[in-house]
């Protein structure tokens, strides 16, 4: 009874943690060799787990003891990479033998339950990110500025009044538009000089750079079907954004006589 | 010349603020904005003498160096620095100038641009690939010539 008790314990943790992982954007093999070192630490080896980007399934038992599984379904993630190394620790502190299972499950659901940094403290890094970017992208020093503001405006957009309301499609479409409009009055009112390099600096934080990354890691781990789900969402969102641009883009030219895009260097 | 250090600047910052953005700890951001300013630097340093391909697939290659060497000596994911580094390679002002190309309603000037950012993406999968394939006993033997501060 003790046995077992103890086995539930350390399966409940070794399914945490992978739903951590993965709701955090790590990649397939990182999921599936954490939640196996956790289980072998604990020296319950009779575990086995299917990982694929949007669930885990982990079942255990056989050989006279009961059958026992969980299915979790997990959307694809957000970008807590704070998570990621946080349960990377717990996982090489637990291989390090330092906790009991009861003590790992209480840590990791305070991992799960770590904060998200103030929205005041993310608009800053996002707007001078988006500045930043912006002069990468080849703009001049009021292009970044420009980019700075338009990335503000497009975060508290996204952080104030979308909040989880749109799909993922929804979001990304109407962001690219909002880029837009914003980047072109910030234009009229004499803020910026190439019109394309602001919407660019100003949609930055919406690239899909962890997606495309995962994406491509999972594919080099041969988790094929993760990583063309992953591709396909990158894809997805770059055709959204872009017809989210276009379709502003053409709206105002429409009214503006062409002029506005007509005129520019592209 | 001074264009060249503040774009490595820039993209330094940048990578420093978006890394927060994804809230990587504070202890690991200033080392993932130097992984992307390391990286925007060997992409600039090459451009005059091979194609922006090729660039691209070096400065990619030398991001995802930098970021497993620095994950073996900071014993912390790959992930974390890997994801930030290679921020600012990844071709979003392609894709805009894709898109308003295509409202202007020059095609051949979309598809001219939409072909080069899907060719850069390419590019750095394969970059990512390889620097992926690097044995890690490479990376401990550096970290253990390169100690960490701590």
């Amino acid at each position: 009874m003790e046995q077992s008790q103890r086995e539930n314990q350390v399966f409940e943790l070794v399914a945490l943690a992978g739903e951590v992982l993965l709701a955090s954007g790590a990649e397939i093999s990182r999921v599936i060799d954490t939640m196996q070192r956790i289980s072998a630490a604990y020296g319950c080896n009779q575990l086995d787990c299917f990982v694929v980007s949007n669930g885990v399934l982990l079942s255990t038992g056989g050989g006279g003891r009961q059958y026992q599984a969980k299915v979790s379904h997990i959307p694809l993630g957000s970008s807590r990479l704070d998570r990621i190394n946080s349960v990377n620790q717990l996982s090489r502190e637990i291989s390090a033998g330092q906790h009991t299972p009861e003590q790992a499950y209480r840590q990791l659901q305070e991992i799960a339950q770590m904060p998200v940094r103030p929205v005041w403290y993310r608009s800053l890094c996002c707007s001078i990110g988006s500045g930043a970017f912006g002069y990468v992208f080849g703009g001049s020093a009021l292009d970044a500025v420009a980019c700075g503001v338009g990335g503000l405006l497009l975060f508290l957009y996204l952080q104030l009044l979308v909040r989880r309301r749109l799909s993922k499609i929804a979001l990304h479409m109407s962001g690219g538009a909002l880029a837009t409009l914003i980047s072109m009055a910030l234009m009229t009112l004499g803020l910026g000089e190439h019109l394309p390099i602001i919407i660019a600096g100003s949609v930055a934080q919406l690239l899909p750079g962890m997606a495309f990354t995962n994406a491509i890691r999972d594919i080099a781990d041969e988790n094929y079907i993760s990583g063309s789900v992953r591709m396909l969402d990158v894809i997805l969102v770059i055709v959204c954004l872009a017809s989210g641009v276009y379709f502003a883009g053409s709206l105002v030219s429409s009214f503006a006589g062409g002029e506005l895009f007509g005129t520019l260097p592209l | 010349m001074a264009r060249f250090l503040f774009e490595v600047l820039a993209a330094g910052v940048g990578t420093t603020a978006f890394a927060l953005l994804f809230h990587v700890p504070q202890r690991y951001s200033l080392r993932c904005g130097i992984i992307g300013g390391a990286g925007w630097f060997v992409y600039l340093a090459g451009l005059p003498f091979v194609s922006a391909p090729v660039s691209i697939f070096l400065a990619t290659v030398a991001v995802v160096f930098l970021s497993r060497f620095s994950a073996v000596q900071l014993r912390c994911p790959v992930t974390l620095f890997l994801i930030c580094g290679i921020f600012p390679l990844v071709p979003g002002l392609g894709v805009y100038r894709t898109a308003s190309a295509l409202v202007a309603g020059q095609m051949a000037l979309a598809s001219k641009t939409g072909f080069s950012a899907l060719q850069t993406s390419m590019v750095m999968v394969l970059a990512i690939l390889l620097g992926l394939e690097l044995p890690i006993g490479l990376f401990r033997r550096l970290a253990n010539l390169i100690p960490s501060k701590k």
